[in-house]
């Protein structure tokens, strides 16, 4: 598969949002302004590529079969092994950005715990090894990925700083028009299928 | 709190998906049709109580600080204890929840609940709540999977109610999970008040 | 209960070197416990998949499956299925990747003059209620019995015999993409005649026999 190809899958006909239903979480919970919906795909994508190329590496050297004693495949460890990068990934970047760029920290700071338990972090790593991609590949779909993200959390946040202006009934406010618009989002995602 | 109250809080007035709005990302994902939300639902139980049941037993000898990476290797242990039963015995159910499976380790609900009562409370507390919040989890993707798979092809658990040529499809495709989701919260919203 | 464990060091080290320990233990002995029967149940899988497609046999194919190069892609397996010693058919897996969402893998059954037996969708990612029906007995039975020397595999706007399904014209055309992969690959397999008299799996180098037997 070409660069493009994945780029192009990953951020408009399989949005990881709207498509793959992952980190629906954060899309829901920061998406009621532009600024904090940037700050969060930041974020996103900073963990993101990072721990896709780290458990990439963790994959082909220690889990795959044959990997490290011949014979022994280990990939039914991959959950655990997985999320427990993750999360000390998570951990070690919010030490160093404090440390190297407390600006940077000022950003992306408040958003890092959250990041743990945002299941499009282990989604994109899990899938990248599934899809048995390369490192470069791997990497390539990562930024697609978020990218993905970020361009429908924005999106989303725009819609509902408008929708605090409308008149919108009682029962529906909140969470439930929030749905109602990201179905009618996604909809419009969907003319993307197709494309490639 | 009694025990009955701990198991049925999590049918309606805590609902995990409708009122406390947990676990998302599966309750969208996986509920195309009514089967789905319920083998869904089941693995997430399953997870819950084991994990709720283990995390009250331990909670006193894992100090505070790492208490949290402790909790997410037990649920991890459970979910692929999960994947690998499901993989064994329910080889289709596995094909179609697909990467869902794994991703229950990083449901919110499972963690949510390991750190705000599990941590806090005595053992049998602690499985009535997992499996109070676990059937409410699998009732409310049930639901959604069946509104879905009505409107989206005319079956219910693959019973056929009406001729599915005439079905929505947008209600089995992704914007449908969205719409139908917000309007059952609306309706729980409802009941709760009244 | 004895009171909560205090965060020093060594008490953090321990506690999630414990939790570890018994985690990656209860693990590898739930994987040895589950491992034959996962691997059981992809085969049984695929063995469904196979009688599927081809009349009624007594040999294992899985046990002498062999892949058929491709030009221009992956190779495709073909599993040849016997009655005793006479070969009844042979299910090929073959794919396309001209679905309207990419892949689309599917098992077709041949007779050994390549009439088609029967064919069946193993893997796909189309629209569900539009690119489905290819799953339909409307769709799928039009192509039984019939041989792809005679019957045109392309659908009527292409010029072939396919009815097409409303409204899904690019997932029927993958699907004979994939059909006419599954028929060529087996119609232009090195040593064809051999294959079909040999009970043994052939060892040539563009044939890749595969030796194991059984659960792999």
């Amino acid at each position: 598969m070409t660069y493009f190809i994945i780029i192009i899958t990953a951020i408009f006909v399989n949005n990881i949002v709207l498509n793959q239903f992952l980190g629906i979480c954060p899309f829901l919970g920061v998406s009621k302004k532009i600024s904090t919906a940037a700050g969060m795909s930041g974020a996103v994508m900073f963990v993101m590529v990072i721990a896709t190329i780290v458990t990439y590496l963790i994959q082909t050297s220690v889990l795959a079969k044959d990997a490290i004693i011949e014979g022994v495949d280990l990939s039914f460890m991959q959950t655990i092994t997985f999320i427990l990068v993750i999360a000390s990934l998570v951990q070690l970047v919010e030490i160093i950005l404090k440390k190297v760029s407390p600006a940077l920290y000022q950003a992306l700071g408040v958003f890092l715990p959250l990041i743990t338990t945002n299941c499009a972090i282990l989604g994109v790593a899990i899938m990248t090894i599934q899809k048995d991609f390369s490192l470069m590949e791997g990497v390539v779909f990562a930024i697609a990925s978020s990218i993905g993200f970020g361009l429908a959390l924005v999106l989303f946040a725009g819609l509902r700083e408008h929708m605090d202006l409308m008149h919108i009934p009682k029962g529906m406010k909140g969470i439930p028009i929030a749905l109602v618009v990201a179905g009618i989002l996604a909809m419009a995602f969907m003319g993307f299928s197709g494309l490639v | 709190m009694s025990q009955l109250k701990n198991f049925t809080k999590g049918l309606l007035k805590e609902n995990p998906v409708f009122v406390l709005l947990l676990g998302m990302c599966p309750t969208l994902g996986v509920t195309t049709t009514a089967v789905n939300g319920l083998g869904m639902g089941l693995a997430t139980t399953f997870v819950l109580v084991m994990s709720n049941m283990v995390v009250s037993i331990v909670k006193n000898g894992i100090p505070d600080k790492v208490r949290i990476p402790a909790f997410i290797v037990i649920i991890a242990s459970f979910v692929t204890v999960v994947e690998l039963t499901m993989q064994a015995y329910l080889p289709s159910l596995f094909d179609s929840l697909g990467l869902f499976i794994p991703l229950i380790v990083v449901n919110c609900v499972v963690l949510g609940r390991a750190e705000a009562f599990a941590s806090k409370n005595k053992i049998g507390a602690s499985i009535m709540d997992g499996l109070g919040m676990g059937i409410g989890f699998t009732l409310a993707l049930t639901v959604l999977g069946a509104v879905r798979e009505l409107l989206g092809a005319g079956e219910i658990f693959g019973l056929s109610i009406f001729d599915g040529s005439y079905g929505m499809l947008v209600f089995i495709l992704p914007p449908g999970a969205f719409i139908v989701l917000g309007y059952l919260i609306l309706i729980v919203n409802r009941l709760n008040k009244a | 209960m004895g009171s909560k464990k205090e965060s020093t060091f060594i008490n953090m080290v321990i506690a999630l070197f414990i939790v570890t320990g018994i985690a990656s233990t209860t693990l590898g002995f739930v994987y040895e416990f589950t491992k034959e029967p996962i691997a059981l149940a992809k085969l049984n899988k695929k063995l469904d998949a196979i009688k599927a497609v081809v009349p009624t046999f007594d040999n294992n194919p899985d046990s002498v499956k062999f892949e058929i190069p491709v030009e221009g892609g992956d190779p495709v397996m073909a599993y040849p299925a016997k009655l005793g010693d006479k070969l009844v058919g042979t299910a090929i897996e073959s794919y396309t990747m001209k679905g309207f969402s990419g892949l689309i893998k599917i098992m077709v059954g041949l007779k050994p003059d390549g009439t088609i037996n029967n064919i069946s969708v193993l893997e796909h990612k189309e629209t569900p209620g539009l690119g489905t029906h290819m799953k339909d007995d409307w769709f799928s039975g039009q192509f039984i019995d019939k041989n792809p020397a005679s019957f045109k595999v392309k659908v009527k706007k292409d010029g072939g015999d396919v009815d097409a399904i409303t409204a899904a014209t690019i997932s029927s055309r993958a699907y004979c993409d994939a059909l006419t992969r599954a028929y060529n690959a087996f119609m232009n397999q090195p040593k064809k005649e051999e294959m079909l008299l040999d009970t043994t799996p052939a060892t040539d180098s563009t044939i890749v026999a595969s030796t194991e037997g059984g659960v792999k």
